[in-house]
């Protein structure tokens, strides 16, 4: 009997020592290619980037001056820079509830469809995969101020025509209205998910409960079943939107006189346009700092998600 | 309290299947009725249509005389404890069990999650549903975890919120969904005596729903045996057990199963039964408790071959394998019987009278001259 | 299937609501392909109709071929998402097979990188890799505009997960076999693990056809132009006045993934959403 028991330890064991005996070299040779690039293309580029932050550097000069951090102090009095600071978080606040909103409304409207589930959700994801520069040459021309379809709509209904690109005040809507078009969709999948996720003996132990309407049952099942999907989805939404710049670098170039002037826009002209290096890496790393923000949010949501068993 | 639970031939087709077939079965107050049968028969089905959660496609429902056909779920005055728990994992143990309260007592407003408890007038009605979940969960010995929410719980502890969540409403009838088959076995058996001591208090109308023959036979006062959507027979667990009114019945109940031989088989291996049993052939079945293992007066030999022994400590389980290979089971008392090697030539003997008789299509036909066993047992 | 619990407004309600929704999300898409095809005299009269008066046909689509490299912006999109694809691959598969499967030491320390590397956008490099490129003058190259993306940290993470839950046992029974450590991973492991490979590459791909910062950062020249790029520089340089050959050529470069989406929603679906993060 003990001899039998050592046996069935050692066999037990073999296999592991067999993944042990392996020489770690083979994991460095494995994972050597995807280090060298993580240090040359992540690593090296960012403490670069952050000591350029505090340099007055400018491309195409050869001279390199040490300024501290007058790029940053500079960053907080410019009129520019806090425009686009604006612009940005004004832009989130209209993309991310709204396309969160639209994209839960979308997601319980359809779930609870008999027939036609997936073509629905075809049509609505469609938007997610269109390639953004062009969809926004199309959405430029829709809202064009007098030939744009959208504004003879309009007219034609007997309202004022809207020159949505045009003018300040509406710009940054029309940017926004784009992206909770391309984002819509894509946050459906996602409650989709957590809709199906629900048990139905949930739904059916609250009809017994007295939730007779669906509606009660919708507040007080759904809804809170929703909620950890619910924190993922906007993190997630405000992030997009946060990055947004395409529609801007194609639609408005930051304008009409500033109105649409984004962080990430702002940063590529100062970075790439007039190549003043120093100031576009402190501009960067204000950009950087709120995204660990948001990523910080979105790991501790992701912890949380678990705790609904 | 109690109510009579009236089903009239209750019927439902999902499409072309027809998974319940005119299903009748009235329980009376305060009875603890049992639906069991195998998985797929058709129990849930029926258990959801009582409790409102689906339609019937015909028939009807009435609880104390009173149709409820027309009532949603929530109106009929019927709790229900779900296989999974189905407990709502975003709210602690004391707001489980609080919800068919608050949700029947508090108006719309202050049903609010949340900001409900900001709605005003309903202290005293807060402070009633507060007193009653306490009382619910002390029934059911979960009084310390009413901060918890299910996830911290065990499998145990989680069906017991579940009953304390249908107790709480003070229901005329209870109805289960195999609440046990989630727990492990020992955990099983003690909530079995739980849950059949919970409905001596309660005094309600239990309707439990089970594959598991033992659980059914253990707590009930009477068993429905239901097979492929239909209620085959509904009697109480020794009616069952001694005197199946079928053979499917027959073999559902009681374990080891009960052994079956054919009339033709049976006058083989021994000629005395020819004269005791019909001319046409017939299905004919013995409980283990029928089969002996030493000559008995009014039992007829038969040789048949040790297959395998079960010890069950004070008795034995004994398999017998007949020439033609038919199975036989013996209950015998240990160390009554010397046994020695399996494949061992021995033999068995059966009753000569009073054995039950299936035709071919599984009915008894012998049903009267039972009843003395079926009482004594 | 038949749930009646759930929260189920009227169908016939919820249809005309969805339908109404699918109609303005589906308007954009309408736009673009009539646009392509009337001529432009109709764009100027000052009311909005359905269908072409006149229709041009494949003109403009021919035109976009033709005079506006669109081909040329299509072999780019190609070749760059392509080429990025592969190298990710290569390099991120056994990188996550060490992390999954070995033990070694700085493989947390690796892990960690990994992940804080996973919240770092492309912009946050973006000024000292066009520097560094500048400096070995590879601007305005293929190599510049993947360059960036060759290492793919959500490959990494993804990959990782998936190969953590590959058995054991097969990868000691292919090394008992004799099998070299690289021939277990691209014959044994990564076959098993093909449907995350095909999830990532959707991801993947869709994620730098569409990609409009950085090829706009390192490319110059239009014959490297990415589609992104190339209708923007279009759109810009023919200052809006044409917009059949826009909406054309706009209809030519989505078409490609389009095409794909629609012939495989569910891979697409699952490869765009499973970062949570576009
Ligand atoms: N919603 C439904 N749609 C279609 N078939 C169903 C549905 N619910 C149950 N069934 C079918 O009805 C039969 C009985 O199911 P059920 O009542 O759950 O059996 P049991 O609880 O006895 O195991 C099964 O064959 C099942 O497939
Ligand atoms: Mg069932």
């Amino acid at each position: 009997m003990p001899a039998d028991l050592t046996q069935s330890v050692s066999i037990s064991r073999a296999p592991r020592r067999l993944g042990a005996i392996l020489s770690p070299r083979i994991a460095y040779g494995l994972a050597a290619p995807s280090v060298l690039l993580l240090v040359l293309t992540v690593m090296a580029p960012i403490m670069m980037m952050i000591l350029l932050s505090f340099t007055s550097y400018k491309f195409g000069e050869t001279g390199i001056e040490w300024i501290g951090i007058g790029n940053y102090a500079q960053l907080f009095g410019d009129r520019t820079f806090r425009r686009a600071l604006w612009n940005t978080f004004a832009y989130v606040l209209m993309v991310a509830p709204a396309s969160v909103l639209l994209g839960l409304f979308l997601a319980v409207l359809i779930d609870g469809l008999s027939k036609g589930q997936r073509f629905y959700r075809l049509i609505f994801f469609l938007p997610v995969t269109a390639t953004v520069v062009a969809m926004a040459m199309v959405w430029k021309y829709l809202l064009h101020g007098t030939i744009g379809p959208f504004n003879l709509l309009l007219q034609s209904l007997g309202l004022p025509s809207l020159d949505v690109f045009g003018g300040r005040d509406l710009a940054l809507a029309g940017l926004a209205a784009i992206n909770i078009w391309s984002l819509a969709g894509f946050n459906m999948v996602l409650f989709a998910a957590g809709l199906t996720a629900v048990p139905e003996d949930l739904y059916e132990a609250a009809a017994m409960d007295g939730m007779d309407s669906k509606f009660d049952r919708f507040l007080n099942v759904t809804l809170p079943l929703l909620g950890p999907v619910t924190m993922f989805v906007i993190v997630t939404s405000t992030i997009t939107a946060f990055k947004v710049f395409d529609t801007v670098a194609v639609i408005t170039h930051g304008g009409p006189r500033g109105a649409t002037d984004v962080l990430l826009y702002t940063t590529y002209l100062e970075g790439f346009s007039y190549f003043r290096m120093g100031s576009a890496a402190a501009m960067t790393v204000v950009f950087l700092a709120i995204m660990m923000v948001f990523a910080w949010i979105q790991a501790r949501v992701l912890d949380r998600k678990v705790h609904y068993r | 309290m109690t109510a009579a639970v009236q089903l009239r031939n209750i019927s439902k087709s999902f499409g072309e299947t027809q998974t319940l077939r005119d299903v009748s079965l009235a329980i009376r107050p305060g009875e603890f009725m049992s639906l069991v049968g195998p998985s797929g028969c058709g129990k849930s089905t029926l258990l959801r249509i009582l409790a409102g959660l689906a339609p019937q496609s015909g028939g009807t429902i009435s609880i104390d005389g009173t149709g409820i056909d027309h009532l949603p779920p929530s109106a009929r005055d019927i709790a229900m404890v779900f296989q999974s728990y189905a407990l709502y994992p975003h709210m602690t143990v004391r707001q489980n069990i609080a919800t068919p309260l608050r949700m029947r007592r508090l108006p719309a407003p202050a049903r609010l999650p949340g900001i409900g408890r900001l709605w005003p007038g309903q202290r005293s009605k807060h402070n009633g549903i507060d007193q009653a979940v306490i009382d619910a969960a002390r029934l059911v010995e979960i009084e310390p975890m009413l901060d918890r929410r299910p996830a911290a719980l065990s499998g145990g502890q989680r069906q017991r919120v579940a009953l304390a969540r249908a107790i709480v409403r003070h229901p005329r009838v209870f109805l289960m969904d195999e609440p046990l088959s989630n727990l492990d076995a020992r955990l099983r058996v003690t909530m079995r005596a739980e849950i059949a001591a919970l409905h001596r208090r309660l005094g309600a109308t239990f309707v439990y729903v089970t594959h598991d023959q033992v659980e059914a036979m253990t707590m009930s006062d009477r068993v429905a045996v239901m097979m492929d959507g239909e209620i085959v027979q509904c009697a109480s667990p020794a009616q069952l057990y001694g005197n199946p009114r079928d053979l499917r019945v027959a073999r559902f109940i009681g374990s080891p199963e009960i052994a079956t031989i054919s009339s033709d088989e049976l006058i083989a291996e021994n000629g005395g039964f020819a004269p005791v049993l019909p001319r046409d052939p017939v299905t004919v079945a013995f409980r283990p408790e029928a089969v002996l293992l030493s000559p008995a007066a009014d039992h007829l030999e038969i040789p048949a071959t040790l297959e395998r022994i079960e010890q069950l400590g004070p008795e034995l389980l004994v398999f017998l394998r007949l020439g033609s290979g038919t199975r036989l089971s013996a209950r015998a008392a240990a160390g009554r019987i010397p046994l020695s090697a399996e494949g061992q030539s021995l033999s068995a003997w059966l009753p000569a009278r009073g054995f039950m008789l299936f035709d071919a299509n599984g009915r008894r036909l012998d049903a009267p001259h039972i009843r003395e066993f079926a009482d004594a047992g | 299937m038949n749930r009646p619990h759930r929260f189920r407004p009227g169908q016939i309600l919820s249809h005309v609501i969805l339908l109404f929704l699918a109609f303005l999300f589906m308007f954009p898409f309408y736009v673009m392909i009539v646009t392509s095809v009337r001529s432009p005299a109709e764009l100027f009269v000052p009311e909005f109709r359905w269908l072409p008066e006149s229709f041009t046909g494949l003109r403009y689509y021919i035109q976009a071929v033709a005079d506006i490299p669109a081909l040329t912006f299509l072999k780019n999109g190609v070749l760059i998402s392509g080429g990025i694809l592969i190298v990710q691959l290569l390099t991120a598969i056994p990188c996550a097979y060490a992390l999954a499967k070995f033990e070694f030491r700085g493989r947390d320390l690796l892990f960690a990188l990994v992940l804080f590397s996973l919240t770092v956008p492309i912009q946050a490099p973006a000024l000292p890799l066009f520097l560094g490129l500048n400096a070995i003058g590879a601007i305005d190259t293929y190599f510049a505009a993947m360059v960036p993306f060759f290492l793919s940290v959500f490959a990494i993470f993804l990959f990782r997960q998936t190969f953590r839950t590959y058995p054991d046992e097969i990868i000691q029974a292919a090394r008992l076999d004799g099998m070299s450590e690289w021939a277990i991973l691209w014959t044994v492991v990564v076959p098993g693990c093909l449907p995350s490979v095909a999830a990532f590459s959707i991801f993947s791909v869709t994620a730098h056809w569409n990609d409009l910062y950085w090829p706009m950062v390192v490319i110059r020249s239009n014959d490297l132009m990415t589609p992104p790029l190339g209708l923007a520089f279009f759109a810009d340089s023919e200052s809006g006045a044409n917009y059949g050959a826009l909406m054309a050529m706009a209809t030519i470069l989505t078409a490609p993934l389009m095409i794909g989406f629609l012939l495989a929603q569910r891979h697409f679906i699952r490869g765009i959403t499973m970062t949570g993060v576009k």
